[in-house]
């Protein structure tokens, strides 16, 4: 083509799309969405044939009992990594709610009151976190790091450094309860899968949180409450960690105050493993329960293989690593 | 004739989105070449494969005679290409010198030099005649000076082709002026300019030659500026005729609609007062830094007044918060629109429904996703947003198109009652800059109170019914529509010690 001067170049429109390649573009889209969901079945059809007592009822149920409480934090650290913030705190409020609900338990005998002042307990716990997060304006990293350290102080306080024994009947059939052949704690994750994930779709509270994860300073300007939406963030994550605390004593029959260690840091795993952005912004409900799902599969298929727990760390480590290495070439590669 | 930088039928495809097809022009050495285009034209894509961001799909680059092909920006980089983005890309908290040769410190075993990096930085921009600072952070200087650091770095890795997008958009008259003469010394050097710019009269100063894009393709390359009249480059670049882009229209003006007394924030000098009628535009001129972003985002409750009594038609006004004025009718467009405007990823229907949704939500909480389509596809056609669709991330969509889509957000406020746009044209083409005039002139019509923030001066005289004008943070004047003229008004805007010239 030559170079042209001062001369008027015919100007055609750009040729419509064909709707032959809209269609393959929309499917490439639909494998793009699910891909993380075609990886995890590739996955667990390549170990059902492979390992051997992986594809059973009881083990899968066993598996799903092992993400329950990971599962549930999840939901809400989705919100609170979506809202471009952070929550150290929730391991150690598992502890300490599973240890106050033992406590009360013991002093008052009464299921309803101890569950419901557990979970009030963490409730207030998170809210004090989004309130210093969102009004004092300190990091998130830094308050809930210093929450995770006093929180996890109060349980060994109040325990005494001792495991609070359970006595209470009712208390111990709550974990154990099955319906239709699944155990209670399961029946929970689910309810909070589906309820974090209507939630997140469908309600203006999860649209303003994946806002103000994409732009704070925009969504204050476009009206959204910032400030009040993070502390609530903060506090329903705070009474879910207490509820999965509740559970988990439980399910072992005690208050233990070193109980959890570590674990929000599985939580905010499964989180990113689910494609979640730490950016904020970013993140669906399937995503999450995918990523707790693998977390939950790994670890279930190495302790079927006899894998050594020491090397079962590196395992996890790698699949992180792994896991967040293709969703960012995915992502580059939706950019170009 | 040999040209030193030549595009030859570069095409580039996005999934979907034809965004350069046979796009072809050359640049000669020691010249400025004007690169114009409506907002979505193709320059910015354009610029991005000359900066080796993008690799175009077809045609050839060619640089002194050579094939080039650049697979990364490094590889223009070395090519002795430097791109000056509009958004400016340095370190803020390092000093000038430290921006200046990041990468390639001086140093010994690891530790920075420190005097041997200054006294190098020194010597350099005084050989290139610009008085900097290099000790100083770059958080410390004002935007046109970060611009001037862009070039110099530019200037000392020895490059050949500079790219300036859009430079002087948030530039004051005087620091264009500090540009313009710092391009033509570079122009004069031999090396090769490509200027991307809205503003006409900039592309008639400073550019030797221009090229035209439109739909992704050259519409044509004028190999010289003499004989073009803006009329002319104006139909090219829209493809119909513009007589007058501002086409004012007189109304009727109402009563008072919002007034603001005696309002004191930490960045205006004095307190502040004006007020509003229904119905009336309000222009608001001053340079760069004179208050009156500021002095919008207090009505607009953003910032926190100390002071000060807001009425609203008649009623006082308690603003707490920016949800308070939306709540009351009032909106506000912001400035700078990437960082306070857009949520980038998310869809163009979110963007727009981000605040009026409470108005249709179920049970209090849930979204009505019915309506919200509705209502994006409403602003989408009215507003003539240019998307594929209303769920296309918005940052996929160029600069006026994400500004149509603020407006949009705003015009599905139920009861609108004063519109306040900072800047609403920035960074915006011609075509895109008359339909939002349009919109502005339907708002007033319909008994809104619209006050528009702007830099431009012939924007600000060309829509106006009245302007006021401040001056390093205070109120300096008042002129009605029919008293204003460039002149009285760069009066009352100049810093005193200016006004004696």
């Amino acid at each position: 083509m030559k170079v042209t001067t001062d001369e008027k170049v015919s100007v055609p429109h750009p040729a419509e799309p064909g709707t032959q390649s809209a269609q393959h573009r929309q499917l490439l889209q639909l494998i793009d969405e699910f891909s993380l969901v075609l990886i995890f079945l590739l996955l667990f059809v390549v170990l059902s044939i492979a390992v051997p007592h992986f594809l059973s009822i009881e083990n899968l149920l066993g598996l799903a009992l092992s993400v329950s409480q990971i599962g549930m934090v999840a939901c809400t650290m989705m919100f609170c990594l979506a809202s471009r913030d952070f929550d150290l705190s929730v391991g150690s409020m598992v502890a300490f709610a599973g240890v106050l609900c033992a406590m009360i338990l013991n002093a008052t005998d009464n299921v309803v009151i101890s569950v419901a002042a557990a979970v009030l307990a963490g409730a207030l716990i998170g809210f004090a976190n989004g309130s210093i997060i969102a009004y004092l304006r300190i990091n998130a990293l830094i308050t809930t790091l210093a929450m995770m350290e006093i929180v996890r102080g109060l349980a060994f306080i109040a325990s005494g450094g001792q495991a609070v024994g359970v006595s209470n009947e009712a208390f111990i059939y709550l974990a154990g309860t099955a319906f239709l052949g699944i155990s209670m704690p399961i029946w929970t994750t689910l309810i909070c899968f589906i309820m974090f994930g209507v939630l997140l779709n469908k309600t203006v509270y999860g649209r303003n949180t994946l806002a103000i994860g994409g732009n704070p300073e925009a969504s204050r300007l476009a009206g959204i409450k910032v400030e009040r939406t993070r502390v609530l963030i903060f506090a329903i994550q705070g009474a879910v960690a207490a509820l999965a605390g509740v559970i988990l004593a439980s399910r072992i029959t005690s208050g233990q105050p070193n109980a959890a260690q570590g674990f929000e840091l599985n939580v905010i795993s499964a989180c990113v493993l689910g494609g979640v952005s730490l950016m904020g912004g970013r993140a669906t409900i399937s995503g999450v329960a995918i990523g707790v799902l693998i977390m939950g599969t790994a670890e279930n298929v190495m302790d079927l293989l006899n894998v050594s727990a020491f090397y079962q760390y590196l395992v996890r480590g790698a699949i992180l690593l792994i896991a967040v290495l293709v969703d960012q070439l995915r992502s580059r590669a939706a950019r170009d | 004739m040999s040209a030193y930088l030549q595009f030859n039928d570069i095409t580039k495809l996005f999934p979907g989105v034809k965004a350069l097809s046979g796009v072809t022009f050359a640049v000669d050495a020691g010249s400025v070449h004007g690169l114009l285009g409506e907002n979505g034209a193709g320059k910015s894509t354009l610029l991005k494969i000359l900066g080796g961001e993008y690799q175009p799909n077809g045609g050839e680059l060619r640089i002194a005679n050579q094939p080039r092909h650049f697979a990364s920006a490094a590889d223009s980089i070395a090519s002795g290409v430097a791109i000056i983005h509009q958004e400016l890309q340095y370190v803020p908290h390092l000093s000038v010198a430290e921006n200046l040769l990041l990468g390639h410190l001086p140093n010994r075993f690891g530790f920075v030099r420190a005097r041997v990096t200054m006294e190098f930085v020194r010597t350099r921009l005084k050989a290139m005649g610009v008085s900097l600072n290099p000790t100083v952070r770059l958080a410390r200087l004002s935007i046109a000076q970060r611009q001037m650091v862009e070039i110099c770095k530019a200037l000392l890795r020895e490059a050949k082709i500079i790219a300036l997008d859009e430079p002087t958009s948030s530039l004051s008259h005087r620091e264009t002026e500090v540009l313009f003469r710092l391009v033509k010394d570079l122009q004069a050097q031999g090396r090769v300019l490509i200027y991307v710019s809205h503003r006409l009269d900039e592309i008639f100063d400073l550019c030797d030659a221009c090229t035209i894009l439109r739909d992704g393709q050259t519409v044509v390359s004028h190999r010289s500026m003499s004989g073009l009249t803006r009329e002319l480059l104006v139909r090219q670049m829209v493809g119909r005729e513009i007589k007058d882009i501002y086409d004012y229209r007189a109304r009727p003006l109402g009563e008072s609609r919002l007034q603001v007394q005696e309002l004191v924030g930490p960045k205006l000098k004095q307190p502040a007062s004006f007020s509003v009628r229904r119905g009336e535009i309000l222009g608001f001129f001053g340079l760069v830094g004179a208050g009156r972003s500021e002095l919008m985002r207090l009505i607009y409750g953003a910032d926190k007044a100390q002071k000060g009594q807001l009425t609203l038609d008649g009623k006082p006004l308690r603003i707490r918060r920016p949800s308070d004025a939306i709540r009351k009718g009032i909106v506000l467009c912001p400035e700078d629109r990437k960082e306070e405007g857009v949520v980038p990823i998310r869809s163009v229907s979110e963007n727009i429904n981000i605040s009026c949704r409470r108005g249709y939500l179920r049970w209090g909480i849930f979204v009505n996703a019915k309506r919200e389509a509705q209502t994006a596809d409403t602003f989408i056609k009215r507003l003539r947003i240019k998307t594929p669709g209303r769920r296309q991330l918005i940052r996929f969509l160029s600069g006026g198109n994400q500004q149509k889509t603020i407006l949009g957000r705003w015009l599905a406020e139920p009861a609108l009652k004063v519109v306040i746009m900072d800047e609403p044209t920035r960074g915006i083409d011609v075509g895109a800059k008359n339909e939002i005039y349009q919109i502005l002139y339907q708002l007033a019509e319909q008994g809104c109170a619209v006050i528009v923030v702007s830099s431009e001066l012939p924007e600000v005289l060309g829509i106006s019914d009245r302007i006021i004008v401040m001056r390093e943070g205070s109120v300096s004047g008042e002129l009605s529509r029919s008293d204003a003229n460039e002149e009285r008004v760069l009066k009352l805007a100049l810093p005193i010690e200016d006004k004696v010239k």
